[in-house]
């Protein structure tokens, strides 16, 4: 729903701008499925040889939290000095 | 006897009949032609009797009567009120308003002079 | 070897210094120093931390020892939310600010149209949630003490030390509490000594984790990959995961993140710029991160180097001081302490502030009803609510600990807080994002999901034969099967923290659609409903409570949608005029509003008037399209209203014709009396001279030859006077009935006019001066020139009779007006009343009573007259004097006849 007054291309920046929010809204839907990625994972049953050691599982979920914490840190340098503009419902 | 008889009336013709008639009567006969001021000039004149007609430029003859008969000195004053308009709804009002006598045109001549006579009769018993 | 002396003396010290810090804090604040700490980023994500509690510092190393990674979980559900900033808390911290949300019963019933008994049960559902909490965090203080104690003297202390030690530290905390957290009456000015008390408790909390980590993991493990093969040969080594649990307790802990009382005042209430949150989303999590980085890692080497029987829930305290690192554990129980004191400091300042606010001042005012005016009064009533709340809340965790005993794993009553809490989600949520949320669905949403909670979880966690007796246990409440608090509707097999979750979300979820689906809001709640949902929309520019120009024209518009266009237009109008600002918009002066609110409160009630006025010109952000549609919703129940009302306007005014049309007739009627007195009065006049001087000459004897033909002939004038009157009633009787020949004649109009003038002089006594100008007359004519010459000697004759002046003049212009003829006969009279023009055309009318010459024919005639002739006669007005114009038409338009 574009307001009438707002240009329907942007420039450049505000272009990378809108990317970046649109990087915002993923991440942490990126991140809850990273994270329900265990769910898949065969789980201790006796004699099942490929359980997963929890040391691996460890790695795994602090991998992806050291992954999620970066990309955010990334993302908020990239906003900060982002105006405070009315494009959210034109983004949302 | 030379009694005084005061005529208010704006039709000439109408004057000049009335007053020849009762003028061959003896009697003393005095014309007014103009509502407005007619109560005043009966007060003035002082007349022993009023033939008074309805409709007349300024003011009717009904509010003359009214005015005649709210004061005292007038009060009693006999008035033969004549009207050219015949409804009886005229004559209701005169009545209301205290008339002595009256009368519808055209009228006879003889009935003028009886109505006059009695009513100079009347009026001269009382006082 | 540290004493407990020393412990409780570094305690105490470190109390202190938290005092200090928080009173500079608060000082520096009020003299608005230290700006660019206080206001910071930095403290804000550090205030977050208050999600760490005594629970997860304690707690999380128990809970990873008994159930390997799924402690994990309590930390990533807050990740994710943080990391999504903009899906959820950018949103509610911008309606927190705009509204000014004091927490979050305040911002449920705000949305739900401002509904006190929404707030209520937020709160009270509040602290039966968290009160548990509370007793949690003084319960885990205590016990670390404990562990000191039983380290030093080689045996658990007395249990009454414990609850001395319990005792003092609430009491401790609730003087800080009403010190610093009940120091400002506007919430939203920021207790700077309390989240700045917790930014340091958050660091101390941190650090002491860390280092502790650190020494496990180097100090004893010997390094990283030794500590992961430690973990893997551990007991807790593979991956034993209930996936139904990891993913319920990722959601349920977003949720309490969310919801939990204290986190949404550090968050939301406290949060001074929104910019904070895109340093939180990176911040926190690497905070969290942190917090439990090394959890696993000392569970696995505490169950490893400890005795069997330890508690875990206190590998933190108890593995330093196994290997004689008494500072490491001094840092740790600080840690603790810290955790504990923060976390109980902010949720018992959360729920004061519902209680005091929702619960007490409510009643208080309700009390008082019209005592509380004087605004000092309920300042100091409400701080002091406030600071009673406190002690009330602190007394009850204390209360609750002394009752509980220190029963259960800290992790259970956690868990059973996070899902009481999280109850709110479903109408926070749904308050934020759906406009079609109603209260009634809030109220069933909240109230079924807290009930379920009360029955599936918290009721059995006091365990078997407790709150809720074995037999509904195993039978279900009332014998009934299905309600089983364990396997609702007979689904058995669940884990009861996933069952528990599930079926109180699930059930509060879909109550509060339904209802909210089944049900109408009140305009308050769909005007509140539509700020919140779209806060972005409307509060991007800050508006001061000064009302603008601009605002003027929004409250024409939304007076105009109420009050109809032209009585807004009237209203807006008045004013203006009465500021002096001519044709433009009033100036949105308090008097103007006031007037304006009354206005509209006529049409669409008190409260609703207030709230559209406060919304425009107070500056809150919501639109006039918002507005607008509530005003719609107004004006399609006032439309039925109007409808009657333009009926009976209709009504009135067909009644208004016919009073007119009666009025008409009436005068019309009067007149036809007044006419048949005047025809009797013209009649009878003549006929009296007639009848008089016929009876004189008759019956007189001896007149004079002279005055018999005297009198003859004022008989004989006085017939012709009869008979000429009788001809114009017949004349005009004969032209109304259409009877009449016309003789059509060529002739020129100077002819016409010369004839009617010499005619008028002869026949009337009084003269007029006659100023004409023949060559403007020089026109021929073809019609009925003897009528036309009528009509004028009529016109003429009137002047003569009526004109009133003291130099009678008459004149008479002729000019054309296309095919037409026009004649003006135009004196320097009084000219002729508004009134008696519309009926002086009228037969039987007469100007006046007391016009006895005529009897009212003459004009009446002239007008049949000329409307015979294709003509017309008509007043002409705006002449100054008596002026009547004749139209005669052309010679084209005679022929077309």
């Amino acid at each position: 729903m574009a307001k009438p007054g707002t240009p329907l291309f942007l420039e450049r920046g505000s272009y990378r701008q809108r990317r970046m929010m649109d990087a915002v809204k993923l991440i942490a839907i990126l991140g809850a499925g990273l994270w329900m990625i265990p769910l898949l994972w065969p789980t201790a049953e006796p004699g099942t040889a490929q359980a997963v050691s929890l040391s691996q599982a460890l790695l795994y979920v602090f991998g992806v939290w050291w992954f999620l914490i970066a990309i955010a840190y990334v993302l908020a340098r990239n906003i900060r000095d982002m105006p405070e503009q009315s494009d959210e419902t034109e983004a949302m | 006897m030379g009694k005084h008889v005061l005529l208010v009336e704006d039709e000439l013709n109408i004057i000049e009949a009335i007053r020849f008639l009762l003028s061959r009567e003896g009697w003393d006969v005095d014309t007014h032609s103009n509502g407005t001021d007619a109560a005043e000039v009966i007060r003035d004149r002082k007349p022993d009797l009023v033939v008074l007609d309805v409709m007349l430029p300024g003011k009717s003859g009904f509010d003359i009567l009214e005015e005649l008969r709210g004061d005292a000195q007038t009060a009693d004053l006999p008035v033969l009120m004549l009207t050219a308009r015949g409804q009886s709804r005229d004559r209701e009002m005169a009545e209301k308003a205290g008339v002595s006598r009256f009368m519808t045109k055209p009228f006879s001549n003889t009935e003028v002079l009886t109505a006059v006579r009695d009513l100079l009769y009347v009026h001269g018993q009382r006082t | 070897m540290a004493s407990l002396n020393v412990l409780v003396a570094v305690s105490l010290a470190y109390v202190f210094l938290l005092f200090c810090v928080a009173f500079a804090a608060e000082r520096a604040g009020v003299q608005g120093r230290a700006g660019w700490l206080l206001r910071s980023p930095l403290v804000y994500t550090l205030s977050l931390s208050i999600y760490c509690t005594a629970w997860t510092f304690y707690g999380a190393v128990g809970y990873a020892a008994r159930s390997g990674l799924e402690y994990v979980t309590i930390y990533l559900g807050p990740s994710l939310v943080i990391v999504g900033w903009w899906w959820i808390l950018r949103r509610l911290v911008r309606i927190g600010r705009s509204y000014k949300v004091t927490s979050i019963a305040d911002l449920i019933s705000s949305r739900y149209g401002k509904s006190n008994g929404l707030a209520i049960v937020v709160t009270v559902m509040a602290v039966i949630g968290v009160t548990p909490y509370i007793a949690l965090q003084l319960q885990s203080v205590t016990a670390s003490l404990s562990i000191f104690i039983a380290a030093q003297h080689g045996s658990l202390a007395e249990s009454g030390d414990a609850h001395a030690a319990g005792l003092w530290i609430s009491v401790g905390l609730a003087l800080f509490t009403v010190l610093f957290g009940t120091r400002n009456l506007n919430v939203n000015e920021r207790q700077h000594g309390v989240v700045i008390a917790v930014a340091v408790e958050a660091v101390v909390k941190l650090i002491a984790l860390l280092a502790v980590g650190v020494f496990v993991v180097w100090g004893i493990a010997g390094g990283v990959s030794e500590t992961l093969a430690r973990i893997d040969a551990s007991s807790l080594g593979t991956w034993q995961m209930n996936g139904s649990r990891w993913a319920a307790l990722t959601f349920v802990s977003a949720a309490a993140f969310l919801c939990l009382p204290r986190m949404f005042q550090v968050m939301i209430v406290e949060n001074d710029d929104e910019r904070y949150l895109q340093i939180a989303s990176w911040a926190f999590p690497l905070y969290l991160m942190l917090m439990s980085l090394f959890v696993v890692p000392i569970a696995v080497i505490g169950l490893d180097l400890l005795p069997a029987g330890s508690n875990p829930d206190f590998f933190v305290l108890s593995l330093p001081l196994s290997q004689g690192q008494e500072g490491l554990a001094m840092l740790s129980f600080l840690g603790g302490f810290s955790s504990a004191t923060s976390m109980v400091i902010v949720a018992t300042l959360a729920l004061s502030t519902m209680v005091s606010n929702h619960v007490v001042m409510p009643i208080f005012l309700y009390l008082r009803q019209g005592g509380a005016t004087q605004s000092g009064d309920v300042r100091n009533v409400v701080i002091l609510s406030r600071r009673l709340s406190v002690l009330a809340i602190i007394g009850f965790g204390y209360i609750y600990y002394r009752a509980s005993g220190g029963s259960g794993a800290l992790a259970a009553i956690g868990l059973i807080s996070f899902a009481g809490v999280a109850q709110f989600l479903p109408a926070m949520l749904g308050g934020i994002f759906w406009r079609g949320a109603t209260r009634a669905g809030a109220f069933v949403g909240l109230g079924v999901g807290f009930s379920v909670w009360v029955f599936t979880m918290l009721l059995p966690s006091f365990g078997p034969g407790a709150a809720l007796s074995v037999d509904t246990f195993a039978n279900g409440l009332f014998g009934l099967g299905w309600l089983r608090p364990q396997a609702l509707f007979g689904i058995p097999g669940l884990d009861p923290t996933v069952h528990a979750i599930f079926w109180s979300l699930l059930l509060n979820g879909v109550s509060f659609v339904l209802v909210s689906l089944m049900t109408f809001p009140q305009p308050l709640e769909r005007l509140q409903g539509a700020q919140f949902v779209n806060v972005f929309d409307h509060s991007g520019q800050t508006r001061g409570w000064q009302a603008s120009v601009a605002e003027s024209e929004d409250l024409m518009i939304m007076a105009q949608r109420i009050l109809g266009a032209r009585e807004a237009q009237r209203l807006f109008q008045a004013e203006a005029q009465r500021q002096g600002r001519g044709d433009y918009l009033p100036e949105p002066t308090a008097d103007f509003l006031q007037r304006l609110e009354r206005e509209l409160a006529s049409s669409v009630g008190g409260a609703t008037a207030h709230a559209m006025i406060s919304q425009i010109v107070g500056g809150s952000a919501v639109s006039v399209q918002d507005l607008l549609a509530v005003a719609d919703e107004s004006a399609q129940m006032l439309e039925y209203s109007s409808q009657l009302e333009a009926k009976s306007r209709e009504l009135s005014q067909t009644a208004a014709k016919l009073r007119h049309a009666n009025a008409k007739l009436m005068q019309l009627s009067d007149q036809k009396d007044a006419f048949l007195s005047q025809i009797s009065h013209e009649l009878r006049t003549p006929m009296t001279s007639i009848r008089a001087f016929s009876e004189i000459l008759r019956d007189t004897d001896g007149l004079g030859p002279l005055e018999k033909t005297k009198y003859a002939n004022i008989i004989h004038v006085e017939a012709i006077r009869l008979t000429r009157l009788l001809d114009d009633l017949l004349d005009l009787s004969v032209l109304e009935n259409g009877q009449v020949t016309l003789n059509q004649q060529s002739g020129s109009l100077v002819d016409v006019l010369d004839q009617a003038v010499a005619t008028a002089e002869a026949s009337e006594a009084r003269s007029i001066a006659i100023k004409r100008r023949r060559l403007e007359e020089t026109v021929t004519l073809h019609t009925d020139l003897d009528r036309l010459s009528q009509v004028f000697i009529n016109l003429i004759t009137n002047a003569q009779k009526y004109c009133g002046s003291d130099t009678p003049e008459l004149q008479i212009v002729v000019q054309r007006a296309g095919d037409s003829i026009l004649v003006d006969f135009i004196d320097n009279g009084s000219g002729i009343p508004v009134a008696s023009r519309e009926v002086m055309f009228e037969k039987f009318s007469r100007i006046g009573a007391e016009d006895a010459a005529g009897a009212g024919l003459g004009l009446a005639i002239c007008r049949e007259i000329m409307t015979r002739l294709g003509g017309n006669v008509n007043y002409l007005d705006g002449t100054g004097g008596t002026a009547f114009r004749v139209t005669v038409p052309g010679r084209q338009a005679l022929a077309a006849q």
